[in-house]
């Protein structure tokens, strides 16, 4: 089974990253771009079976800090 | 005092560390990151560098390393531990010290000498200082942009955990903050480099003080 996971800063967290990128967008014509937050995709081949709970712990200890940042599990 | 110097891959700062720490006077044992048991010392020092190549995050693989579980257990045990900048970040990954590094603010690399503000003199590390000092360290990191939740932050300044502030802020961190203290105040993290100011050469010996205090304090202790 595979699963991806998606980290993002948590809201409120001042992304400069995604500023950066908002400013260039802007730079190069694109009008209306009211935001950019970037983050992280990670995909884990993983054994069958593996549980949501294992998956959830892998984030909570190592993939994510929760200190800013949040996680999103999709089983694919 | 005996120290151990953690090293990493990618750590630089290791040796730089070891000298400042040898001409206080102190012991000083490498350890390398796979060994799982630290010898028996008062202090812990994590080095700045860029431990596996800061990848995943700055600090976060290097603090699921074998001897970060000895290190943990040594603070836990109320021992010593000091964590300059990828040790700072080290630190935070470990959940030794509250909050974390992010990209710095205006998202360059900085490297250069900055002023800090003593806040605390009260703990083992900055008690060769006095609170209101300023002092010059060189900054050397592009995630050192320190930030916590409100709550922790109201505890760091209620607690007076904040060690070093910036005097003129490089990298956005909140508050100003450049160091801080565990709640036992026997663990300090901070992203300047007092071991890169402990010699004529280095262009200044602000640092000398951190390093000889710990040695007065942690001797006697």
């Amino acid at each position: 089974m595979k699963a991806r996971v998606h980290v993002m800063l948590k809201d409120g967290v001042l992304d400069p990253q995604g500023a950066a990128v908002q400013h260039a967008l802007g730079s190069l014509g694109f009008e209306g771009v009211e935001s950019v937050r970037q983050g992280k995709v990670i995909e884990l081949d993983l054994a069958d079976g593996t549980s949501e709970d294992t998956i959830a712990q892998m984030c909570e200890k190592l993939l994510a800090n929760m200190v800013i940042e949040s996680y999103r599990v999709e089983v694919l | 005092m005996r120290a151990a110097v953690i090293v990493f891959p990618g750590s630089n700062c290791d040796r730089d560390m070891a000298v400042a720490l040898k001409a206080a006077g102190a012991d000083v044992t490498m350890v390398w990151h796979k060994d799982a048991n630290l010898p028996d010392v008062d202090l812990v020092a994590v080095p700045g560098g860029f431990s596996f190549g800061d990848y995943l995050r700055c600090g976060a693989i290097a603090a699921q390393s074998p001897i970060c579980k000895s290190v943990v257990a040594h603070v836990e045990r109320g021992g010593y531990a000091l964590g300059v900048c990828n040790g700072f970040q080290v630190l935070t990954e470990t959940g030794l010290l509250p909050g974390a590094l992010m990209r710095n603010a205006g998202l360059k690399f900085i490297c250069k000498t900055v002023g800090l503000n003593v806040v605390t003199s009260d703990n083992a590390f900055t008690e060769g200082y006095s609170a209101g000092d300023t002092v010059d360290f060189p900054v050397a990191h592009h995630d050192g942009n320190y930030t916590i939740d409100a709550d922790g932050l109201a505890l760091l300044h209620g607690e007076d955990l904040v060690a070093f502030t910036y005097g003129d802020n490089p990298n956005g961190s909140i508050d100003d903050i450049a160091g801080i203290l565990s709640e036992n105040r026997r663990v300090l993290g901070m992203m300047p480099h007092p071991e890169r100011a402990v010699d004529n050469g280095h262009g200044g010996t602000d640092g000398q003080a951190l390093f000889c205090g710990l040695l007065g304090q942690l001797t006697n202790a």
